[in-house]
């Protein structure tokens, strides 16, 4: 078996497990879903005040708002078990027998949870997406449809890294670091509009330090017709790419953790 | 001292104590607060770039947000978690043995929890939003003083009301959660509550026409009324009628509770041996 199989069967597994107790389960994602949905009432309100932000009016910060969510919801879905590393794997001494096992550590630790209520997050980036496009009214192609696929998915490998590197850290904490969710759901709250609306310091930790910019504004931007007017097109579009140098130095830390890992159980 | 009130009396006590152990949730808690408020706040300050005159002023809804994220744990977010547990594992059926009101007891326990929580946090908030970020370049955006003693001296007034309205919601959430079971039905009212509380987005840059209902439902004296009182956007007779609308609600909800909780607990059934 190999590695995709074997992820296929954890998948397999934890929708089964999931369907044993139906009811919680729906009640998880709808409640998610409806959370998430009034929040973009907010962002309706605003605009029905305010009309435009620098410019941006509702119907363009939506797609921005779409993607964000979209890539947050599918990155936590494969994600959250790192989560649980530090107090679920190592302070009880659990982490050694999936070192035992002949296969990817990383792999195991995210076929152990696969969070499908984050369907819920999901399902309003799809109602924020139908939003956006019904009121933009795009003649986009295949092209532009590719081109936020593609910044989407580096938004979803950053994301991803960001969690796993939660997970590191608890090689050394061994406890689940509520930090890192300032970098998570608040790089998801911050690249939720356009990023030339904050101010420059802010901007440019999106952009250089935790690269949320790079994959979530500069691809819609350019699709939106309103690149950044200092990064041309073919930059705008290898952006996304720092999405998945992140996750390669996130794996590499992740390396470093195990090497360090020290057994506490008896 | 009245010898009724020493168990609600001793319950507030455990659970401070409780509280002020959990110091480094507490940290995480504030330097979440900070950072999403100051995302919240730059994302406020480009909508109000170039545009006329607003219900409040730049100045007022920074201070707003601040307010938000330092008073976030006022929010009735989740039922008690003690009682949550107590009713998936049975043991709830022995509320009804202690020789206390339970809507009394259940009510101190959440406004115990409440008050603990957020004067954890309120101070440092304070440090670094109110103190510290006036000496860095973006003073303007800092979390400001109330204009006047009447405004502070009314805020005080409010911010009380609202530890009781939020107590009466979190046990009507406990009450719900006994009575379906499960605690994962009042998690549907997070959304309206950080909505309709003003959180998400502040009430008063709401549409005009919904002005009346937005000030006069519940979740509006968990954080907009004070808010708004606080810096000196509802004063005189609309800083009285906020005052109204929040002890309404907290009566209302109080005399609902305690039927309801009557009525839950005349059927209640334990689960487990």
């Amino acid at each position: 078996m190999n590695g995709l199989q074997l992820y296929w069967r954890f998948t397999v597994v934890n929708i089964r497990a999931e369907m044993l107790y139906p009811s919680p389960f729906v009640l998880r994602l709808t409640s998610q879903f409806f959370v998430t949905i009034i929040e973009f009432g907010g962002l309706w309100a605003l605009f029905a005040r305010f009309h435009h932000i620098r410019g941006w009016t509702f119907a363009q910060v939506a797609l921005f708002y779409a993607i964000a969510a979209l890539s947050f919801a599918i990155a936590d879905a494969l994600s959250r078990g790192f989560e649980w590393v530090g107090p679920l794997l190592i302070k009880t001494g659990n982490f050694d027998r999936i070192l035992l096992r002949p296969r990817s550590t990383a792999l195991q630790i995210v076929g152990r949870d696969i969070q499908l209520s984050s369907l819920g997050r999901f399902l309003q980036g799809v109602v924020v997406l139908c939003v956006a496009v019904w009121l933009l009214k795009p003649d986009w192609g295949v092209t532009q449809w590719l081109i936020l696929a593609w910044g989407g998915a580096g938004g979803v490998a950053l994301f991803f890294g960001l969690q796993m590197l939660e997970g590191v850290l608890a090689f050394w904490t061994t406890e689940a670091l509520e930090v890192v969710n300032l970098l998570t759901y608040g790089g998801e709250a911050a690249a939720q509009y356009p990023l030339n609306i904050y101010a420059a310091w802010f901007r440019k930790v999106l952009i250089y330090f935790v690269p949320i910019g790079c994959s979530l504004y500069f691809p819609v931007a350019l699709v939106l017709g309103r690149g950044a007017p200092d990064v041309p097109p073919w930059l705008a579009l290898l952006t996304p790419a720092s999405g998945f140098a992140f996750l390669l130095l996130a794996l590499g830390a992740w390396r470093i953790g195990i090497r360090h890992y020290t057994s506490t159980g008896s | 001292m009245n010898a009724a009130a020493l168990p609600f009396l001793s319950v507030l006590r455990a659970r401070f104590t409780l509280m002020l152990q959990y110091r480094a949730a507490a940290w995480a808690g504030v330097a979440t607060q900070f950072w999403f408020g100051a995302i919240r706040v730059l994302i406020l300050v480009a909508f109000y770039e170039g545009a006329g005159k607003q219900p409040l002023n730049l100045a007022q809804v920074v201070t707003y947000i601040w307010l938000g994220q330092a008073f976030l744990a006022m929010l009735p977010w989740a039922p008690d978690a003690e009682i949550a547990a107590a009713v998936e594992s049975g043991n709830v059926g022995y509320e009804r043995l202690r020789p206390v009101d339970t809507y009394l007891l259940w009510f101190a326990r959440a406004l115990a929890w409440r008050v603990a929580n957020t004067s954890l946090r309120v101070g440092p908030v304070f440090v670094l939003a109110g103190l510290l970020l006036p000496l860095t370049q973006m003073a303007e955006w800092r979390w400001r003083l109330p204009p006047d003693l009447s405004a502070a001296s009314l805020f005080c007034v409010s911010i009380a009301f609202t530890a009781l309205l939020s107590s009466a919601i979190t046990v009507l959430l406990n009450i719900v959660t006994t009575a379906v079971r499960t605690p994962r039905a009042a998690y549907f009212l997070m959304g309206f509550t950080n909505f309709f509380s003003g959180l998400v987005v502040p009430l008063a840059l709401m549409p005009g026409w919904a002005q009346g209902f937005l000030l006069w439902q519940p979740f509006a004296g968990l954080a907009d009324i004070p808010f708004r009182i606080y810096s000196g956007a509802l004063s005189g007779a609309m800083a009285m009628q906020g005052l109204a609308s929040q002890a309404l609600w907290v009566v209302l909800l109080v005399l609902i509770g305690r039927v309801w909780l009557e009525r839950v607990m005349a059927r209640i059934d334990m689960q487990g041996s």
